[in-house]
């Protein structure tokens, strides 16, 4: 039984300690809006932050965030910057399938939280570990400035 | 790791969370429960809060059928689109596919079968709420008109439409309602936002692999490494020491490892000892698939056109070239997968499918059922293109549900995902053809070897001709004026199933015919934007769109230094688009896409955004097939197996793409697959003009484009 604090709760779940983080929050904590993908941290579906910063948590071993904090999508409307997130995909209707959209939405929060005014290499400097099979890149593109400009007005 | 605690009463809560999810299924046996509501046919329903729901018996994987379908409906209604809500249809005769005659999202049919009917569905519920506006009033029928949501009188009454659902029930169904001129549209045509995006940026959308039952299982299969091929003997010893591993089943598709989770089962199934049987494709190589077909179109093939004389036709100048193209992956983001209860009384399954109706029939024959026990809930598709039309996950999950006693989720990993066949057929197709003098094209012959799709799906056969009408598509076709025309078709079977893969047979067959017409284009010393125009003269469509790409992409105009256009056209699924691709191509042969301009005839449109974005989406999978999409195979086993062996094109590879719609006043037709089979040649074709060298064999190969 291991204790993880997960999008600012203590939640316990009974996994053997090399269990990546993705498969503790999809099914001992049945968090299912963080996704997987590949399984190989080769396309970033499941994308969650650990204290802060994006990591792939179908690699990452649950033992990694021993006392660190675990973000994940579900908590992403409390987060400020998630909100503007959130609202400039809702304002671009970026998804398709949106099966990558939690992914996409996390790496792109992490990129603004530590770069206010991204330019376009940032961009795909911080989002090409993130595949989108439905070709959205150009809305993401678009919503991660739009984003920008919302936090810094 | 050792600064965990744990805590059975936290446990427990933890497995609180399990039970506490609520089923899409449930949620509709709730609504179905709520008086006061006006349900006039299967696929809406108006409540007394005024709130319109509209239930789409098609699948969501993108393509934004959730929002299109609504639209059709809410338009002949004069909905009020603020309080439309859409809803996913159980299996049900209703929601047959009207082009397909069964219950199946596919083949860019969606918007072109339910125009007419979906639209007289709203039309016949609004004529209803008409009439019991009027009956309340006392008033005549013909003196009341809708807006928005509402029954309004010429004397200015108004009665929402939420007001009226009793009387409205009570209304005789009119048979035939009354469409609208197209001229009084005010939903159809415009690009309202789609209603799923909410549930898909803060994680709360349901897709197959989200599905979570009390005392469910997750299954991890073990598939023969050469499919087709069997287990002989199986260890699993290992795989039942691992934590969480409940059961070890051997079914036809391979052997399941059961247990707590996904990452359980998989260490399970990683830790199973098998010996396998690699069955008849054990010797199964790409070389040999290659000249397997190729030798094929030295051959006879059975006819799939013929005009003309080719034998007697002569020109000055003869081309002949030799196309070929892969097997694919359709590599959805969502690995295949299903969960499956077989109960008492009957089975329930929930996935991301595309192909309900098929499957009801299909898994009551797995568990011995009448088809009216099974019960398939419709998840959303973490993409389809194709490949969730097929059975074998659903199949699978079903077996293991039957064979274990509990709730099963089947689980693809990405690399079983990828190995598990149902491929875009590998296809080689030779061409030769003949130009007069004047450079204008007096013959055209074209031989398609491919494997046979239609005897692949299980539902459909060769037909006497012995011509794959998919895998001839996009080459039989050939809309330019040539007066001696032929093509042929050798079906040839190396082993491996072949599926449909987004715009299927155009997907290779347009990159074939575009690219030669291409060549025939240089060989006449022409313009090949030019060339292609002077043919189409008596195909209005692909001429409109053609010159509409031309003429946005500045065909023509110069550009920076190293960067050339390429064009073609194409139409599938009775959509036209045309692709102007601007490419770079750097000193190691590597193509870089710059910009894309496609022009889109898809008749007349639902929500013009959705179709720009569907053609944008098409471009990008196109890209990614052109670019780097190939499954090989080596002794039997396929060798590609995640995203590092088969590469997704990322943001930074993204090109500009602006798509164009062509005003149009005819059937309106789909748009998930006709943007993408125009990519490829437009592509190869610019990389001709900046290296001078031919791609005649996708992917492209950056060692033949080095400078």
């Amino acid at each position: 039984m291991i204790t993880l604090n997960v999008n600012g709760k203590q939640l316990q779940a009974d996994v053997d300690v090399d269990t990546p983080i993705l498969w503790v929050l999809r099914d001992a904590l049945g968090l299912t809006g963080t996704k997987f993908g590949c399984g190989m941290a080769l396309c970033g579906a499941c994308t969650v932050h650990l204290d802060g910063a994006p990591i792939r948590s179908c690699l990452t071993p649950v033992s990694a965030a021993a006392g660190k904090k675990i973000t994940t999508i579900e908590s992403m409307s409390r987060n400020r910057v998630g909100k503007a997130v959130q609202a400039a995909w809702i304002k671009h209707d970026v998804p398709q399938c949106g099966y990558c959209q939690s992914g996409q939405i996390m790496s792109a929060v992490a990129l603004l939280a530590s770069n206010a005014k991204p330019t376009d290499q940032d961009i795909d400097a911080a989002m090409s570990g993130n595949v989108c099979r439905c070709g959205t890149y150009n809305q993401i593109r678009a919503a991660i400035k739009d984003a920008a400009a919302a936090l810094s007005a | 790791m050792t600064a965990f605690r744990t805590s059975r009463r936290n446990f427990l809560k933890t497995s609180g969370l399990v039970i506490g999810f609520t089923l899409p299924a449930a949620a509709r046996l709730a609504q179905a429960a709520t008086p006061a509501e006006f349900k006039p046919n299967a696929y809406l329903r108006v409540g007394a809060d005024d709130r319109v729901t509209v239930v789409v018996g098609l699948s969501e994987m993108g393509q934004g059928v959730h929002t299109a379908i609504p639209q059709l409906v809410a338009e002949e209604l004069d909905a009020d689109w603020t309080r439309v809500r859409v809803e996913q249809a159980p299996v049900d005769q209703a929601f047959k596919n009207p082009i397909f005659g069964i219950q199946a999202t596919g083949g860019s049919t969606s918007v072109n079968g339910n125009w007419e009917p979906m639209r007289k569905a709203g039309a016949a519920a609004r004529e209803m709420l008409v009439a019991a506006a009027a009956q309340t009033w006392k008033v005549d029928a013909a003196d009341c008109r809708t807006e928005k949501g509402a029954v309004v009188h010429k004397s200015g009454k108004k009665l929402s439409y939420g007001k009226l659902v009793s009387a409205a029930a009570k209304q005789p169904v009119p048979k035939e309602p009354k469409l609208k001129d197209a001229s009084q549209f005010k939903i159809i045509g415009q690009s309202l936002r789609r209603l799923d995006t909410p549930q898909k940026v803060n994680g709360s959308g349901k897709y197959g692999l989200d599905v979570r039952l009390p005392g469910m299982l997750t299954a991890v299969l073990a598939h023969p490494p050469v499919p087709g091929g069997k287990a002989v003997s199986v260890d699993d010893s290992k795989a039942k020491q691992v934590k969480g591993v409940r059961q070890v089943i051997q079914i036809p598709q391979g052997v399941a490892v059961l247990a707590d989770g996904y990452w359980q089962a998989k260490k399970g199934r990683d830790a199973l000892q098998i010996q396998w049987d690699k069955g008849p494709n054990a010797g199964l190589s790409s070389d040999g698939i290659t000249k397997m077909l190729t030798d094929a179109t030295q051959q006879e093939g059975k006819v799939a056109r013929n005009e003309g004389n080719v034998g007697a036709a002569s020109g000055a100048k003869t081309l002949e070239a030799l196309y070929e193209a892969p097997y694919l992956a359709h590599a959805c983001m969502e690995p295949m997968n299903a969960t499956a209860w077989v109960k008492k009384d009957g089975i329930e399954v929930w996935a991301g499918t595309q192909s309900q109706g098929p499957n009801q029939g299909i898994l009551s024959h797995v568990g011995s059922v009448d088809p009216k026990q099974v019960k398939v809930n419709t998840m959303l598709l973490g993409g389809g293109f194709g490949r969730r039309f097929a059975p074998d996950f659903t199949i699978a999950a079903t077996l293991l549900s039957k064979m274990s006693g509990k709730p099963v989720k089947l689980v693809y990993s990405r690399e079983d995902d990828m190995r598990g066949y149902f491929y875009r057929p590998a296809s080689v197709t030779r061409f030769t053809a003949a130009l007069d003098a004047s450079g204008a094209p007096v013959s055209f012959t074209a031989h398609v070897a491919s494997p046979s799709i239609m005897e692949a799906s299980g539902f459909m056969k060769l037909p006497p001709d012995g011509v794959d009408s998919f895998g001839v598509e996009g080459v039989k076709d050939v809309p330019y004026d040539i007066p001696n025309l032929r093509v042929e078709y050798s079906r040839q079977e190396p082993g491996v199933q072949v599926w449909f893969w987004r715009s299927v047979g155009h997907s290779q067959n347009i990159f074939f015919s575009e690219s030669f017409i291409d060549e025939l284009a240089t060989a006449a010393g022409k313009d090949p934007y030019e060339f292609r125009r002077s043919l189409l003269g008596k195909q209005p469509r692909y001429k409109g769109v053609l010159e509409l790409a031309a003429e946005r992409a500045g065909w023509g105009k110069p550009l920076p230094q190293g960067v050339h256009r390429g064009i073609a056209v194409a139409q599938s699924f009775g959509s036209y688009v045309a692709e102007v691709a601007e490419v770079s191509v750097d000193k190691d042969g590597r193509p870089k896409v710059h910009r894309v301009v496609a022009a889109v005839d898809c008749g007349e449109v639902v929500n013009p955004e959705i179709v720009k974005r569907q053609c944008e989406s098409a471009i990008v999978y196109g890209l990614t097939a052109a670019l780097y999409g190939k499954i090989t195979f080596k002794d039997g086993e396929v060798e590609q197996g995640n995203f590092d062996s088969y590469p997704m094109l990322r943001i930074s590879e993204m090109p500009k793409v602006e798509v164009y719609i062509a005003p149009s006043k005819e059937h309106a037709t789909g748009m998930g697959e006709p943007g993408l089979p125009p990519l490829a040649p437009a592509v190869t074709a610019a990389i001709y003009k900046a290296t001078g060298k031919r791609v005649r064999k996708l992917p492209i190969d950056p060692e033949l484009l080095k400078a």
